[in-house]
């Protein structure tokens, strides 16, 4: 803060004085959200890691879980944060509009095959004798791994919004503060997939 | 599009936690953290990937290994693409994540402990 007075007084004294504070409050008040999400991902974590075991003579992750379509989903999840990344970059850098929206229907389109993939696993395992009423295994798992898919759904429904948004009333401080909201969230749903991936596929088909 | 910020090609709001004086800050610099954030993020993600699909390891070894991977993606995320940077941190921001990494660990630590152990009591 003391560096920024420095680097330019004059920025302070005008009303970009009061965008930069709006900017943080903003920021903080998004990161409470984001931290009391986390914890309710960590609490449906810790339920699930309880109930691993826990089949009832149901089938298990290494009959219910396919390897091949987790890892594209992973791929297309971690290619949609770093296209989102490119988006921020080419709003914060003005790139221009159309590069902005570009970034991000590529990443709209990413999480939509996120998403596909996901639907098409769960609907395997129902197919298999998975579905959540079989056993408190596929209860935890259901309970887990769709919240996800529904967060992830809202980013998706939240970034149409915004291009929309964008489209009718360009890159305003409105705008660019949905757009840094949308990212902080989206690469938040990032880090959840590392732990849901790494703890429910990879440590159940390990 | 209408914008007030400063000249084309200096970065036009404080970007999430990239500091805000960081020296040097350009489009070339910001560009790399997330290519370096993006490769990093693909080999750490394609390691444990392969080892449980050849099965490389005994269980044991591997549970452990996807753990700690995915504690090293984590932290990558964490700053390349979520831009925090512990040094710089606002206090606000740092107490806050503090504060929910301790009800994490408390509360879903303890959840596990406490069912883990009446689990095996129970055979």
């Amino acid at each position: 803060m003391n560096g920024d007075t420095l680097d330019n007084p004059g920025f302070r004294l005008s009303a970009i004085h009061h965008h930069v504070d709006r900017e943080d409050e903003v920021r903080f008040g998004f990161w409470v959200f984001l931290m009391s999400d986390a914890i309710i991902f960590g609490l449906i974590f810790a339920t699930y890691a309880t109930m691993i075991g826990a089949t009832a003579g149901g089938p298990g992750p290494k009959k219910l879980f396919d390897i091949g379509s987790v890892a594209i989903e992973t791929g297309a999840l971690l290619l949609s944060s770093f296209t989102f990344g490119m988006a921020s970059l080419a709003l914060l850098y003005r790139s221009g509009r159309g590069v902005v929206i570009a970034w991000l229907v590529v990443t709209l389109l990413l999480g939509l095959v996120f998403l596909g993939f996901e639907v098409h696993d769960f609907l395997t395992m129902f197919a298999l004798g998975g579905s959540p009423d079989r056993s408190g295994f596929t209860s935890a798992f259901f309970a887990l791994v769709p919240l996800h898919g529904l967060h992830v759904t809202t980013g998706c429904i939240w970034m149409v919004v915004l291009i929309g948004q964008m489209l009718r009333y360009g890159t305003d401080e409105d705008v660019r503060l949905g757009v840094q909201r949308l990212a902080l969230f989206w690469h938040f749903l990032d880090i959840v997939w590392i732990a849901i991936f790494s703890l429910v596929y990879l440590g159940g088909l390990a | 599009m209408k914008d007030v910020h400063g000249p084309a090609g200096q970065p036009q709001w404080h970007h999430p936690r990239f500091g805000r004086s960081a020296p040097g800050r350009s489009f070339r610099r910001d560009l790399r953290t997330y290519l370096w954030g993006l490769c990093l993020a693909l080999s750490l993600t394609v390691v444990p990937f392969a080892l449980v699909y050849w099965h490389l390891m005994t269980t044991g070894s591997l549970w452990i290994a996807i753990g700690l991977f995915a504690l090293v993606q984590a932290v990558v995320h964490f700053r390349c693409f979520l831009h925090v940077h512990p040094p710089h941190e606002n206090v606000d921001e740092m107490l806050l994540v503090l504060f929910t990494a301790v009800i994490l660990v408390m509360m879903a630590g303890g959840t596990v402990w406490i069912l883990g152990n009446l689990h095996s009591r129970m055979y």
